[in-house]
């Protein structure tokens, strides 16, 4: 509750930064300091300290898992904030706005943390998607911005309608909106719950782009400007799943042999359509959105096995794939040439930039002593733990195999090829040292995963 | 005051990293060399303390367990038994001998070279020492990451393609790998990935079956088998030697190393099983290879494919579990990485000099380096196994197994060795005797440091083929440990 209300406050604060002040560096600063207040207020909720005391009738109640999601998240953000803040900078007129909406993002997010109701879950769904129709299209005079953004908005309102309707059809079904009074009830799911069921992992797997429902990705990704296309991938991504995971497990959670046979083959597809995809990409940031769906397709398997591995997974995989795709997005944005090409030499040129970037592939890939490998090993034991599905394993990991293709040849082109390219890139001393200090949790949490899975 | 030297195992990992790591922040490359090889140096020091420290009685020698992550049932635990000694103690030969060989200036930004080199070490230790499947499985992967550099910035024309044909291929493999040790962790009683607690674990046939399925892929592509080898002539070829040399004198041995402590002790139904047709398959994949080898005129071909042959031969052994052929293996894995260390050494040498590694393009280096030749001959005689060189004893050892296990089996196999005179012959005399062809007129015989190498070498080929009975006592329980798994079913 914490940091839906601060988030919220500091959103309408961040609107009026913009009159205060012109100089751009203070918005950005003031954004920083909020997201890190947001994370203080929500780790103190954590701790049993909540300010504020609003009856909600239960339809939000925060546990540990939920406060341990919003954690991450907001830790990414600010992350994200440190990184990309140059760029949001450059981006628009008035960046204060810009940074109003991803605070009221992150208040969505915050309800998405907490919902124990169809109600609340539609709001924060809905909070979070139209600023981020909003950010798709901020950069006014291209062309390919303001396409993605009409994209990404009509695609979304169509998930949204698809998404009311399963809710009609579920409080048709029980006659209430809360997760558990779904969920209740004795005996085989009833015609019209399952419907209501398929319809919603239709819409929720659009919002976290899994195949099929993941056509508009690409292009919306491709067509935003980079430095919100990190914030979409990643951030937004994670409060897709979990939303996805909280769903299914508190209100569906019985018929879960319903519809495992349904997330597996969505899981399969996601993952062979992500990967094999991904290989054709010559641009890194259209590798990059196929990457996001590839990953996408791992985090469906925490959906589909719902474990306590799937959870202690959802949360690392969070926190491993968010803190490495804004890395690579961070310095990504820097170029102007978006092709695997234009990195080559990088390391020459840039070493520690480099390394830290190769923590950052190396953990996508998912190479042991990241935290990337220990995401994946969750996810996998999650599966097997399941019993029957030995051989989604087994697609999974051949798919992973496909995925080092990809993202070896940005590598290879990092550090074993010649540098071709004239292009002059400065990354200042601070820029270095987050993206260091990023690469560093990565190593830390693929070597002690437990001081973040520890927790649940 | 032994229970000091149970850090023994711990120390052989921490060196080498230490080494490594340090290694990246030294500027200058003397400096990177020498420092190098103090770290080898102590490495091997320390692995040669460790043998005379070690109480016969039990088969376990020095043991060392950290905590590490409690809640997911793994702790880093190391061990040094027979098995692992005879490994570890072939790592820690390897390693200083090839930076002694390799001359300070021959690659660009030497500190990472020696760096990376240093962490394969450590990689390698922590293979053959883990008692925990995700540690074995972490330093499966660490190991090869830093090759897979090695190999790809300071390797030859088609190094980037081949390099990654090979780390595509293990990755692979070793993922097939990560199910298995999953599939097991969760059946063990306590949630434990320690390989005592693997070893209790009860599965069904088909259950075994599976596992057998997924560690072997793992392991045959490592070490290379027939028909999954095809990464390795290229990779051998690409890679810079030093790295070849490891390659093949330590890290295919990694394949081998799992088949005994993991595959052959975990799923002894399915070996039961599978092994005939497995050994059929690996006979003909090593007459195959012996019959290309012959066909090869690249000099770093030929060792390649002679390479799979030799390595085909160890895994079929293992394969028969006979007692003697287990321990003809573990003593061939030693002696196989030495006698393919001195053929890598001397095609190297004469690729530097010459620049030429076409056999036909070559002859009559012997007139021009006497010493060079000797050293060569004693190595290829090691490597058609002639009695009194090393590889002898483990050869006719394996041979004695697969003769017990099916004759005809042995007889088959025993074409590979007659090819492998022939290929290793046919390579003396085009390259060393004949004509002095212009290339190697100017041929200048060996330096002090190389001799120096190769006379260990030398010396190590002729004192484990008169001698081996030291290696025999070291691992002897332990392989009896694998033979008594199978007593039992």
């Amino acid at each position: 509750m914490n940091a839906i209300i601060l988030s919220a406050l500091w959103g309408v604060l961040m609107m009026y930064t913009g009159f205060a002040t012109k100089n751009t560096r203070t918005v950005s600063v003031v954004a920083t300091l909020g997201v890190l207040a947001v994370l203080v207020v929500n780790w103190m909720e954590y701790l049993g300290v909540s300010f504020f005391n609003i009856d909600t009738k239960g339809m939000l109640a925060y546990n540990g898992f939920g406060l341990i999601f919003n954690t991450v998240v907001l830790f990414s953000t600010l992350v994200y904030f440190l990184l990309s803040g140059r760029e949001i900078e450059k981006s628009g007129k008035t960046p204060s706005d810009l940074y109003a909406l991803i605070f009221f993002i992150l208040s969505g997010i915050s309800i998405i943390a907490g919902f124990k109701s169809l109600l609340m879950l539609f709001i924060g769904i809905e909070i979070i998607s139209i600023p981020l129709y909003v950010l798709a299209g901020s950069d006014k005079s291209n062309l390919k911005s303001n396409e993605a953004a009409l994209k990404y908005f009509l695609m979304g309102s169509f998930s949204t309608g698809i998404m009311l309707m399963g809710i009609a059809f579920l409080y048709g079904d029980a006659g209430t909106f809360y997760l558990e009074g779904i969920n209740a009830g004795l005996g085989a799911i009833s015609p019209m719950k399952a419907i209501g069921m398929v319809l919603l992992l239709a819409s929720m797997s659009f919002k976290v782009s899994a195949a099929p429902f993941h056509f508009w990705t690409p292009d919306v990704y491709d067509g935003t400007p980079t430095v919100f296309t990190s914030f979409m991938a990643t951030i937004v991504k994670s409060a897709g799943f979990f939303a996805f995971l909280k769903l299914f497990e508190a209100a569906f959670g019985k018929f879960q042999a319903d519809w495992q046979v349904l997330m597996a083959v969505v899981a399969t597809l996601t993952l062979v359509i992500g990967n094999i995809t991904a290989v054709f990409q010559q641009s890194v940031k259209r590798m990059l959105s196929y990457s996001s769906i590839a990953q996408a397709g791992f985090m469906m398997l925490g959906v589909f096995a719902m474990n306590i591995f799937a959870k202690q997974g959802m949360i690392l995989y969070f926190a491993a794939y968010s803190i490495a795709t804004i890395g690579i997005f961070a310095v990504l944005s820097k170029f102007k040439d978006h092709s695997i090409d234009a990195f080559n030499g990088f390391a020459k040129k840039h070493p520690l930039v480099a390394f830290s970037m190769l923590i950052c592939i190396l953990s996508l890939a998912g190479i042991p002593l990241t935290a990337g490998f220990f995401a994946k090993y969750y996810m996998l034991l999650a599966v097997i733990k399941d019993g029957n599905f030995l051989w989604l394993a087994i697609v999974a990991i051949l798919c992973a195999a496909v995925s080092v293709y990809y993202y070896f040849r940005v590598v290879q082109a990092m550090y074993f090829k010649e540098p071709n390219n004239e292009e002059v890139l400065e990354f200042s001393p601070s820029f270095r040292f987050i993206l260091l200090g990023a690469a560093i949790i990565i190593l830390v949490l693929g070597i002690h995963p437990d001081y973040l899975t520890g927790l649940l | 005051m032994f229970a000091a030297f149970d850090n023994f195992p711990a120390l052989l990992i921490w060196l080498p990293l230490a080494g490594g790591l340090i290694s990246f922040f030294i500027k200058s490359e003397k400096v990177a060399r020498a420092s190098a090889i103090v770290f080898s140096l102590l490495t091997m020091a320390v692995m040669m303390t460790s043998l005379f420290f070690s109480s016969s009685e039990s088969f376990v020698y020095n043991q060392v367990s950290y905590v590490w992550l409690p809640n997911l049932g793994s702790s880093f635990g190391l061990i040094l038994d027979g098995l692992t000694r005879v490994l570890c103690l072939l790592t820690a030969l390897v390693f200083p001998m090839v930076f002694l060989l390799v001359p300070g200036n021959r690659y660009p930004n030497a500190n990472r070279f020696y760096a990376l080199m240093l962490l394969t070490q450590c990689g390698l230790m922590g293979v053959f020492m883990a008692t925990d499947a995700l540690v074995f499985y972490l330093f499966w992967e660490l190991a090869l990451i830093p090759v897979y550099f090695l190999a790809s910035i300071w390797g030859g024309e088609k190094r980037i393609k081949a390099t990654f044909k090979f780390f595509i291929y293990t990755f692979v493999g070793s993922l097939f790998l990560l199910i298995g040790i999953l599939y097991m962790y969760l059946k063990t009683s306590n949630g434990s990935f320690s390989l005592v607690a693997f070893y209790n674990v009860k599965l069904s046939d088909v259950e075994q079956y599976w596992m057998f399925l997924l560690f072997f892929i793992a392991f045959a592509i490592k070490m290379p088998l027939f028909p999954l080898h095809t990464w390795q002539p290229e990779a051998y070829e690409q890679a810079p030697t030093p790295v070849t040399m490891v390659l093949s004198a330590v890290m295919v041995k990694m394949g081998l190393f799992g088949l005994l402590r993991w595959l052959l002790p975990l799923f002894p139904l399915a070996v039961k099983q599978f092994n005939t047709a497995i050994i059929v398959v690996i006979v003909v994949g090593m007459v195959y290879a012996s019959l290309v080898a012959i066909y090869q005129d690249n000099i770093k071909k030929l060792i390649a494919y002679s390479s799979i042959a030799h390595i085909g031969l160890m895994a079929a052994g293992a394969f028969t579990l006979k007692a003697v052929a287990l321990n003809g293996a573990v003593l061939q894995m030693f002696s196989h990485g030495i006698n393919i260390m001195a053929l890598w050494i001397v095609a190297d040498l004469i690729e530097t000099q010459t620049g030429i590694t076409k056999i036909s393009a070559l002859g009559g280096i012997a007139k021009k380096a006497p010493k060079l030749t000797i050293f060569l001959v004693v190595a290829a005689f090691a490597n058609i196994a002639l009695p009194l060189t090393n590889a002898f004893v483990g050869e006719f050892m394996l041979f004695n197994g697969l003769y017990q296990f099916k004759p005809w089996i042995a007889a088959f196999a025993g074409l590979s060795i007659i090819f492998s005179a022939v290929y290793t012959l046919n390579m003396i005399k085009h390259v060393f005797y004949g004509e002095v062809v212009a290339a190697v007129e100017g041929y200048v015989d060996i330096n002090k440091t190389q001799a120096m190498v190769l006379t260990v070498i030398t010396g190590l080929i002729l004192f484990v083929g008169i001698y081996p009975d030291p290696f025999f006592k070291m691992m002897y329980e332990t392989v009896g440990l694998i033979v008594n798994r199978y007593v039992t079913i």
